[in-house]
């Protein structure tokens, strides 16, 4: 069962992130050419979904799973890796039209050639955990 | 039936993201896909020699059984619930596709130009496609989120760094977008 939920959270987010064609690469080239609703429909939906879920998990103390409270944590401070980093995912995500999840979802999916954008991907994060303590966060 | 080979709306599909978002906090987890790449590297045993795999990925072994999930997900999308109506962009945009000499969806995800079996004999195409993957690696684990850990999860939760890190992702698209890709095309 431990596995399972995963296996089938994950198997909804595929069959919904390949329905709604955010995976397709022209829905994001459509994105940012703003000459679509669709994709900015999307991320909308979810964070208002996500929103109104979040407050009232934090106002109604709701507990997980496990009978624990949920507490979510806020992420790090910063500014210069936000900005910086962020900028050079955006470089990415516009260029080949994929963000990490529709990478693995296309894989599965059978688009063989989105494997170079993986191999680049772990090679990017690799490049990353190389650089790690020179950059500016 | 229709429902099931139609492109899904924005709003169903948006609302279930959200609601896989949820399930994942009531797991007592989190939403976020790129973490997922920093494992990928450290099962390797890249830790030896770079501290930053040098931690306990088989504790996230959780987030690489969503990603299978997702694998299947999308090969079952694919397979058994796609139809030639799908990918409907806007007209003016595959128009502009033509311009560059991208090919049009005609229910397929995603362009022959960029992503068919030909790219694999164009070293234009595959570096195209390793330099975007580079990208994608080197900013999500920079910025620590990518689309679903920031614009998702992040600003589900009001976090002002994942404010700044998705106005960053767009800066980045748009400049790609506007600048290099008449550019690369």
């Amino acid at each position: 069962m431990k596995v399972i939920k995963y296996l089938l959270v994950g198997f909804v987010f595929g069959i919904v992130l390949t329905k709604s064609e955010a995976v397709s690469w022209y829905r994001i080239y459509e994105m940012f050419q703003f000459q679509s609703f669709h994709m900015y429909g999307i991320i909308m939906t979810a964070i208002g979904t996500g929103i109104i879920g979040i407050q009232l998990i934090k106002r109604k103390n709701l507990k997980d799973i496990k009978g624990f409270v949920i507490e979510i944590e806020d992420k790090e401070e910063g500014s210069a890796r936000y900005w910086i980093g962020g900028l050079f995912f955006g470089l990415g995500w516009a260029l080949v039209g994929a963000c990490p999840g529709p990478i693995f979802i296309l894989l599965g999916a059978g688009f063989w050639s989105v494997g170079i954008v993986l191999f680049g991907a772990l090679l990017g994060t690799y490049l990353y955990g190389v650089l790690k303590d020179k950059l500016p966060h | 039936m229709n429902i099931i080979f139609q492109t899904w709306p924005w709003y169903v599909s948006g609302f279930l993201i959200g609601m896989i978002m949820l399930s994942l906090i009531y797991f007592g987890k989190t939403f976020g896909m790129s973490s997922n790449l920093r494992s990928l590297c450290s099962m390797t045993g890249l830790g030896k020699r770079v501290a930053f795999f040098d931690f306990d990925w088989k504790a996230q072994r959780w987030n690489l059984i969503v990603v299978l999930g997702a694998m299947m997900g999308g090969f079952v999308a694919v397979q058994f619930m796609s139809d030639p109506s799908n990918v409907a962009i806007n007209t003016k945009t595959i128009a502009q596709l033509a311009q560059l000499g991208i090919d049009a969806p005609n229910g397929k995800l995603m362009p022959d130009a960029l992503f068919g079996p030909a790219v694999f004999n164009s070293p234009k195409g595959i570096l195209i496609l390793l330099i975007g993957g580079v990208l994608i690696g080197f900013g999500t684990r920079y910025a620590g989120g990518c689309t679903s850990g920031h614009a998702i999860s992040g600003l589900s939760n009001l976090q002002i760094p994942s404010l700044k890190a998705v106005i960053g992702f767009f800066i980045g698209g748009l400049i790609m977008a506007y600048l290099l890709f008449p550019l690369i095309f």
